[in-house]
């Protein structure tokens, strides 16, 4: 049974195609949905244990040997990505229920959402560059649909931009790809990592992987590379933007840690030196926009650029520390990204406004709500018993190791600035004088939004408790990245 | 070649920079078109020019070319085709909807609307 990791990818691309039928019957659409996302989620979990258990698994579609066909790999980190990203779709579908309204449900919305995951899934376990593309364009071409799904004004204004941007990215992409085939001659991952070991990265792939470094940093907003999420991240409606903020990024993210840990590892000083510099201007770059904007989105939108500056951060340390706690921290922040976007959207539909000076008061008429968001906000920032402490503390360890004390210290300085930012919306929100209300507030749409809510910052808090019980997964998704021969052999054997 | 080949697609992504970085929608996409059909010639240069027989096995012939970046350049093709398709029908729909197809005149805020 080794087809079985194609599952969680396989299964959502199914259910897109059988959604597709019937898009007026809401009912029937939404239990599919559901109905599809667990059963790829059992699917998943059932792919962790036997990655946990018998080692990377590998598929070469069409039994080709490894370098000729395309080959799938699962790794214990794009396994617990995948789980991830089935998990949190699940609980955004369910948060979607009460708030996305009939008209979008009736227009391909659900098959929108499971092509976008079936793009993600791919795209996290893809062992071939250039079907990596390919997955990328998939959860793109998905999100362009997800992003103007409506059609308002708005809507039209930003996804007008963040496809032209997405469209810039894509081709230069294609251009990396067919440098790097010039170069090497191939397109398996495993096997260009094989094939630049025994050239030792001569100055062209140097080049090669700074034009990586432009293209994914493009799809996951690192520092001169983000000018174009704030904006076209607040015109979606707030389910698409939690899904948005937990997966895609972090798409890019994925395949940066992929390609600077597997292929251009011969150069540190100069490729991994420049990601880091990066990667402090991007924490920088967040932590003034998280300060300067009083619009509850526009504040976690730049929460997701400071996480994304963590964890390449993480990542640029190329040591078992740094990178374990990159993908600590990578998990916990899509959890949390996810979570928060859908807290902060129930605050705006209770207060009708997204302007942080126009709220206030609400501890008293939503008591739990304000719990939960202080809860998830903690969880943010990394207070110790919640999800985000262990990931930061490797990567801050990580830092350190690596002998880069000043710009760990920034980082660890980011945390107050996150905390700061995050306690801004709690203090405007919850306490004070009572600010604006929504006269038409519904008790059964506020329960509808607040228990999957609930179940997330829940879930969020047994990822930071169950921390001893992560560890040893977590740690053999980073003894992979940080010793890509496990990798290569798993692969070039012809899988088992 | 190859040398003149690097050339027009330099050209190629030259004036599809140009073409993005103006005002107006129409522009814009008509650079979007220039640069992938530059990144499609790329990836064929990219493989290189040796071979003289197209890739399609027949008798007594051995100098074939490399089929592997067709093969890219059709499947990025088609996904160009469909992403400027996409693309084309919005820029429409924004043109009726913001009356507009000046980019600058597309501000993202509130006020706006």
């Amino acid at each position: 049974m080794n087809n079985f990791l194609l599952l969680p990818i396989i299964i959502p691309f199914f259910f897109a195609m059988i959604l597709m039928f019937g898009q007026k019957k809401i009912a029937y659409q939404r239990i599919m949905t559901i109905f599809g996302l667990v059963l790829s989620i059992l699917c998943a979990a059932g792919l962790v244990l036997n990655v946990r258990e018998n080692g990377p698994q590998i598929v070469t579609f069409g039994n080709w040997p490894a370098p000729f066909g395309i080959t799938m790999v699962s790794d214990m980190m794009s396994a617990l990505l995948v789980l991830t990203t089935l998990v949190l779709a699940m609980f955004i579908v369910w948060y979607g229920f009460a708030s996305i309204g009939r008209k979008r449900e009736q227009f391909f919305y659900y098959p929108g959402i499971m092509f976008i995951i079936t793009g993600v899934n791919g795209a996290f376990t893809t062992g071939d560059i250039f079907n990596l593309f390919v997955f990328f364009e998939v959860l793109l071409m998905a999100s362009y649909l997800l992003i103007v799904l409506g059609g308002e004004k708005a809507q039209l204004r930003e996804s007008i931009k963040y496809i032209l941007v997405n469209v810039i990215s894509s081709a230069l992409f294609v251009i990396t790809v067919a440098y790097l085939y010039s170069v090497v001659g191939t397109l398996n991952m495993a096997d260009i990592s094989l094939k630049i070991a025994e050239i030792n990265q001569p100055g062209i792939l140097t080049v090669i992987a700074v034009l990586f470094l432009l293209v994914f940093g493009m799809k996951a907003a690192i520092f001169p590379l983000y000018f174009w999420l704030p904006s076209a991240y607040s015109a979606p409606p707030i389910p698409v933007l939690a899904l948005f903020g937990a997966l895609l990024t972090k798409v890019g993210v994925y395949a940066i840690t992929r390609t600077y840990t597997l292929f251009f590892t011969h150069d540190l000083s100069y490729t991994h030196e420049l990601l880091l510099i990066l990667a402090i201007l991007t924490i920088v770059a967040g932590c003034i926009g998280a300060l300067a904007h009083f619009d509850v989105k526009q504040i976690i939108i730049y929460n997701i650029v400071i996480a994304v500056g963590v964890i390449l951060f993480g990542v640029a340390q190329m040591n078992e520390a740094g990178l374990e706690g990159a993908i600590f921290y990578l998990i916990h922040d899509m959890i949390i990204k996810a979570a928060l976007f859908m807290l902060i959207g129930i605050v705006i539909y209770v207060t009708g406004t997204t302007n942080l000076r126009k709220m206030g008061g609400l501890m008293k008429t939503y008591p739990a709500l304000g719990w939960f968001y202080l809860i998830a906000a903690f969880g943010l920032v990394g207070v110790p018993p919640l999800s985000g402490f262990i990931g930061k503390l490797l990567i801050v360890q990580g830092g350190f190791e690596a002998g880069n004390t000043w710009s760990t210290l920034l980082v660890l300085a980011s945390s107050i600035i996150v905390l700061l930012s995050a306690m801004r919306i709690f203090i405007y929100a919850f306490w004070g004088v009572e600010g604006q209300l929504s006269s038409n507030v519904e008790k059964s749409k506020f329960n509808g939004l607040f228990i999957p809510t609930a179940f997330l910052v829940v879930l969020s808090i047994f990822y930071g408790i169950g921390t001893e019980w992560l560890t040893p997964f977590m740690g053999d998704a980073a003894k992979i990245l940080f010793d890509p021969s496990i990798y290569t052999d798993a692969v070039m054997k012809g899988g088992n | 070649m190859e040398i003149v080949m690097a050339f027009v697609c330099g050209f190629l992504f030259m004036a599809a920079i140009y073409l993005i970085l103006s005002r107006s929608l129409l522009r814009i996409i008509i650079g979007t078109g220039l640069l992938s059909h530059g990144a499609h010639l790329l990836i064929l240069t990219m493989g290189s020019f040796k071979g003289s027989a197209p890739p399609v096995l027949s008798e007594g012939v051995t100098d074939f070319v490399d089929p592997l970046p067709q093969a890219l350049i059709l499947t990025a093709i088609v996904i160009s085709f469909g992403v400027t398709a996409f693309f084309l029908v919005l820029a429409y729909r924004a043109y009726h909807e913001l009356k507009t197809d000046d980019m600058t005149l597309m501000k993202g805020s509130e006020d706006n609307e």
